[in-house]
């Protein structure tokens, strides 16, 4: 009963909570209170209950004593602890604490510090406080570890409120990251497992062999720690400087290899051999069985060139080079370097030395006056030629016919004579030398006038052609302090250029012929054949020159220049602007369409038609008077019969003027101010939850999700489903290591935010 | 020279009339495929202009999205029959996902193959009803509870031909059990009846009884993520929180109807909710217990279980209107309903551990199978199918607010009883009764 009471209570407090603050009222247990309240009374009547217990005991001892013997016989078993105390004492017995402290001071085994104790406690009249009851107890328990689960509990908080912002969320949770596994836990996870693995495992871990790819082996280890820091310090250092050395060594080798000059390597071969001789030279006087090996060594290379076919111009190369080698004085010279090379691989080696040195001092001797003639073809094919070169070095006019100016059609003719002629006897009289001097000479002259005009002039191929030009325009273009030179200059060009116009006139029939005639047999003859080439780019431009000097010799520069390739290939699309027909015509077609379409058009007259339209609109909307009027209702009604004034002024209503149209000044708008209540049902009427304003809807609604408008990346990140399961797979509760994973992500995140702000203040 | 000179004279013609002209040129690597497996190519201009009024676009594409969606939804699969009497409890096979565990009001109980759809075991377990069902972490054996006072646990292998079904192992209670649960990871199961008992699987007496001055329980569960944690409803329309390794319960909230069942989130450690007799489920926060953080309504009876979704997501709740209904875990109203002439009372219902099914054991004595996501085409998607459906779920999303989209998308079939009692009458004059929030409404107290 008294529990239903105490609820009763408990639900009005409730109510009266309610009411006055919307919490929900936290209640302690009801039956623990009730309890309390019992506990309370039991010690305010305790001690009524003592006396009645005696009085009660005395009334039974009463009416044990009228049955006598009786009760006696039937003797009670019971534990001795009830009536038993430890002092001795039956539990009806009192003991005071001043019975307790006589008996201490009696006993001399009492300490004097307990004595004191027992003094203080009998002054003290407070009394012990009771014991928290078992109910109060178990709240307070459950209080405490309610707080404890619920800290415990809030350690997920932050996975969670992580999983509720995410993007996306896939499940299950644990999925192991597909794609390759990085190669250590590859490794690391292998096992030897096969007896014949495990047997092999053994023999490597017995012998001291790297199971896994280490860079050293136990024993280098083991030597590399036996060595001193001094001694690793000097090698380190050594090694340093070693790679050093090699590196700059190798720079520079890269450095020269790229230098093309050939001028510049054939220096350097030079001086290497001369070197090399030095060396051989101290070599003989110092040790002379060291030097006979040398010569031996190079005897021996000497044999190995003349046996083998290099540099024989009888490879694929060579045979592709000589086809070329009518056309190309490039390709002719390569093929006669190696010629050259092959002449002095297989020359006996002392000889070849004392010649060599001839020709370099002869070659010192010229480059003084020629410095271009060193690459020359011709030069070259002397120098393989012994034939020519023995008589060209022999030759004392050289210098002076250099300056002769006269270009003579002989020497034409006397090339192509000379050229049938090698071909048919090997050595003919003094005749022949004459010539071949002259031509020569006519040659160095010819090239002495370039080298004089530019630098850059290239003489070979049809390159030629365009260069020559080039070279002249700049000439054309030179300051006027220039053009005396210039004039000079052209001058000879001219005069070259009359020169090679008759030798035109004789060779053009005679040319072709040749051409049919010549026969090729060996490179010697290969060599022979470009003879008059050389003159051909030069042939090239003059006429015009010729023609320029000739018509107009005082005309200006510009005029003199003529056409020239390379300005107007550099020239912009200018050359457009030239009217040409077809663009004409096109805009006539324009124009005709244009005809073609009011034509077709003419009758629609598309602005009357708009003013119309709005007109009737706003005669819509203006005020109309309707007319009501019933006749022949209240009055007389027939033919010819009117209704009254006065009926048709009551009964005639006006409608209400409207406000002014909006678009009543806009001339070419109309503005419809009818709601469409087609589109009603399509259109939102209230702003959604999420969104705080309509322009934060609309903007939502605006971006286009398709991959009509946006690309194929974006719209896969834009429909990227929230949630992803995979189909059959169990997905299990959220365990502790997503707690850890989370955490590992969260402090990667500070991690990086703090090296973020570390390096901030750096920048 | 003559061939040489005519040369150039072209070429001056040549550059002398050059002429800019354009002329369409296409490189055929940019639009030939390598190999025929290849995607075409298809050459894409973004140019905004190009694609006018994208608004009204995807607003059509949306409307038709969501139609079809109403026309594909189709989410009954499967309806498996066999008991004798209601369908009193289910359970989920932990290990197997085509298993599934349903006792009845005969004391009956079925073991199910779902991708076959039939009954691969049946045992007669108790005598009476069976109040609880429980698979083992293990998935070798399971649980159940009954009337007749017994505990009894069961391999999960079906006996060999001629042996009779005996349990591994049974317990006597001195009381009838109610619920009963199993321990995450531990080999520890709860029982609740007259008080909560936690047992040790090796022993036949209880390990651990709460009881907090209430006579019964309804049912108990242990929280899959914290596990040492329970939650129990009692019938003094109580909710009753414990931690297995205290001697005493934690704290309990009294609402102002008894709540029958409750469901803890499996990702959300502190988060349950409760299917209560007022119709409305409840989700609360373990440990803020004044205030439920959402009520769920749109039920129109009591409701009776309630199953989480395993992505915590969503949960599943099984009524006394004979409907089930499917809610957002943050979502004061249900987002589906699944209803069906014949299906009576549902009294359990549980959520696939694979996340695409829902089962249901009612009072007719059938096992529904459902889908999670009534419009959810099953089994492999090819990589186009599933962007298509994608993108078409965002474009509802986008466009959910729209009126003629909602209207299609929350169109469900169902009896007019239904509507009725939604919106019934009010008996009360507006305003004699202080208004107080949904929230704050059904809660009496938070006893500690």
């Amino acid at each position: 009963m008294a529990k239903v009471s105490k609820i009763r209570k408990s639900k009005k407090r409730s109510k009266v909570a309610g009411s006055s603050s919307k919490k929900p009222p936290v209640v302690y247990d009801d039956e623990q209170e009730e309890d309390v309240c019992g506990a309370e009374e039991d010690v305010s009547s305790e001690e009524d209950d003592g006396e009645d217990e005696r009085k009660r005991q005395k009334l039974l001892e009463a009416i044990g004593a009228l049955g006598g013997k009786r009760k006696h016989a039937l003797a009670e078993r019971s534990e001795a602890a009830v009536h038993m105390s430890e002092f001795s004492m039956t539990a009806d017995d009192e003991a005071d604490l001043s019975d307790l402290i006589g008996t201490i001071e009696k006993t001399p085994a009492a300490t004097a510090q307990t004595k004191k104790h027992l003094k203080n406690l009998q002054r003290s009249k407070n009394t012990v406080e009771c014991p928290l009851s078992k109910q109060e107890n178990e709240r307070i328990q459950r209080d405490v570890a309610f707080q404890k689960a619920a800290l415990e509990v809030s350690r997920w908080q932050s996975i969670i409120t992580q999983n509720q912002r995410a993007e996306q969320l896939v499940f299950p949770l644990n999925q192991e990251p597909s794609g390759p596994k990085p190669i250590e836990q590859v490794v690391m996870g292998w096992e030897a497992r096969t007896p014949l693995e495990k047997e092999i495992f053994s023999l490597l871990a017995a012998n001291k062999q790297p199971i896994l790819d280490a860079v050293l082996t136990p024993a280098e280890e083991a030597s590399v720690k036996a060595m001193d820091l001094e001694q690793v310090k000097i090698r380190r250092a050594e090694r340093q400087k070693a790679r050093a050395l090699q590196s700059y060594y190798e720079a520079k080798a890269r450095r020269e290899r790229k230098i093309k000059s050939k001028k510049y390597h054939k220096v350097q071969n030079k001086a290497k051999r001369k070197e090399f001789v030095k060396q051989f030279e101290e070599l003989v006087k110092t040790d002379p069985a060291a030097a006979l090996e040398e010569l031996d060594k190079m005897e021996r290379a000497r044999m190995q060139e003349r046996m083998s076919l290099k540099h024989q111009n009888s490879g694929k190369w060579a045979k592709s080079k000589a086809i070329m080698a009518k056309y190309d004085e490039g390709a002719r010279k390569a093929m006669q370097q190696q010629l050259e090379v092959n002449k002095d691989l297989t020359q006996k080696l002392v000889t070849s030395l004392s010649k060599e040195e001839e020709e370099e001092e002869e070659g010192e001797g010229n480059t003084d006056m020629l410095p271009d003639f060193v690459n020359d073809a011709e030069f070259k094919q002397d120098s393989s030629n012994p034939w020519m070169r023995g008589r060209l070095s022999e030759d004392p006019t050289e210098m002076e016919l250099k300056d002769t100016m006269d270009v003579t059609a002989e020497g034409a003719s006397a090339v192509t004579k000379e050229a049938e002629e090698e071909e048919g006897s090997e050595a003919e009289g003094t005749e022949e030398d004459a010539l071949l001097r002259e031509f020569d000479s006519r040659r160095k002259q010819r090239q002495d006038q370039e080298s004089d005009t530019s630098a850059v002039i290239v003489n070979d191929g049809d390159d030629g052609v365009e260069e020559d030009q080039v070279t002249e325009d700049k000439v054309a273009e030179i300051s006027d302090e220039e053009e005396e030179g210039l004039s000079e200059f052209t001058r000879m060009y001219r005069g070259i250029g009359k020169s090679l116009e008759k030798d035109a006139g004789s060779k053009d029939g005679s040319a072709e012929l040749e051409e049919g005639l010549m026969r090729i047999r060996s490179v010697d003859d290969v060599d022979l054949l470009p003879q008059e080439t050389p003159t051909e780019p030069q042939q090239a431009p003059t006429p015009q020159h010729q023609k320029s000097a000739e018509q107009q010799p005082s005309r200006s520069r510009k005029r003199k220049k003529g056409i020239e390739l390379r300005e107007v290939l550099t020239k912009e699309t200018k050359v457009i602007k030239v009217p040409l027909a077809p663009t004409v015509t096109d805009s006539e077609e324009k124009l005709d369409q244009r005809v073609l379409i009011e034509e077709a058009f003419a009758g629609d007259d598309v602005i009357s038609d708009f003013a119309r339209e709005k007109r009737k609109r706003e005669d819509e909307g203006k005020p109309k008077v309707i007319d009501l009027t019933l006749p022949g209702w209240g009055e007389w009604g027939g033919l010819g019969l009117k209704p009254s004034k006065r009926k048709r002024r009551r009964f005639r209503i006006r409608t209400e003027v409207p406000p002014p149209r909006k678009d009543q000044h806009l001339p070419s708008v109309i503005i419809s101010e009818k709601r469409n209540s087609a589109i009603t049902p399509h259109q939102v009427s209230s702003l959604p939850f999420p969104f705080e304003n309509p322009a934060q809807f609309e903007s939502s609604i605006r971006t286009p999700l398709g991959r009509t408008w946006n690309t194929e990346r974006t719209v896969k990140k834009m429909t990227k489903p929230r949630v992803v399961t995979q189909l059959g797979a169990i997905i299990e509760p959220m365990a502790d290591e997503q707690l850890l994973k989370g955490k590992k992500k969260v402090s990667a995140r500070r991690r990086s935010r703090n090296t973020k702000t570390r390096t901030q203040p750096a920048k | 020279y003559a061939k040489l000179s005519t040369h150039g004279c072209i070429s001056y013609v040549v550059f002398r009339f050059q002429m800019k002209v354009k002329v369409l040129s296409r490189n055929p690597d940019d639009y030939v495929r390598e190999t025929k497996l290849d995607i075409q190519r298809v050459p894409r201009n973004y140019d905004p202009s190009l694609h006018p009024f994208e608004v009204s676009r995807e607003y059509t594409r949306a409307l038709n999205a969501t139609k079809l969606e109403r026309v594909f939804a189709k989410p009954f699969l499967a309806s498996l029959d066999g008991h004798r009497d209601g369908v009193n409890c289910l359970a989920k096979h932990t290990q197997s996902l085509s298993t599934l565990l349903s006792g009845s009001c005969d004391g009956e109980l079925k073991v199910w193959d779902l991708t076959k759809r039939e009954c691969v075991r049946t045992l007669q377990a108790h005598e009476g009803f069976i109040r609880g069902v429980v698979v083992r972490y293990c998935g070798t054996s399971f649980f159940t509870v009954g009337d007749d006072k017994t505990i009894k646990q069961w391999t999960m292998e079906t006996p060999g031909y001629g042996e009779e079904e005996e349990p591994l192992n049974t317990i006597l209670g001195k009381t009838v059990f109610t619920g009963l649960d199993h321990h995450q990871n531990k080999s520890v199961f709860a029982t609740c009846g007259q008080q909560v008992d936690i047992w040790d699987e090796q022993r036949s007496s209880p390990i651990r009884s709460f009881s907090w001055g209430v006579d019964s329980f309804s049912s108990i569960r242990f929280n899959p993520v914290e596990t040492d944690l329970l939650g129990s409803c009692a019938s003094d329309r109580s909710i009753i929180l414990y931690d297995m390794r205290e001697s005493t319960p934690l704290k309990k909230v009294v609402m102002t109807m008894r709540s029958n069942t409750l469901c803890w989130n499996p990702m959300e450690a502190f988060h349950f909710t409760c299917a209560n007799e007022d119709y409305n489920l409840y989700t609360y926060d373990m440990r803020f217990l004044e205030k439920p953080i959402k009520v769920h309504m749109d039920h129109v009876s009591a409701v009776l279980d309630v199953d989480y979704s395993p992505t915590g997501q969503e949960f599943v709740s099984a009524s006394f209107d004979k409907t089930i209904r499917i809610f957002p875990k943050n979502d004061g109203h249900s987002r589906e309903v699944y209803h069906t002439k014949r299906m009576q009372h549902v009294i359990c219902v549980k959520w696939s551990s694979d996340s695409k099914y829902i089962l249901s054991g009612s009072d007719e004595m059938n096992i529904r199978l459902w889908k999670a996501n009534a419009a959810e085409k099953l089994g492999v998607l090819s990589h186009r199918e599933r962007e298509a459906a994608n993108y078409s779920q965002k474009l509802k999303e986008k466009f959910q607010h729209h009126p003629q989209i909602r209207r299609i998308a929350r169109h469900r079939h169902l009896p007019k009883i239904f509507s009725f009692y939604r919106f019934g009458f009010s008996s009360t004059k507006p305003g004699s009764v202080p208004v107080l929030s949904e929230k704050e409404k059904h809660v009496v107290s938070v006893v500690k």
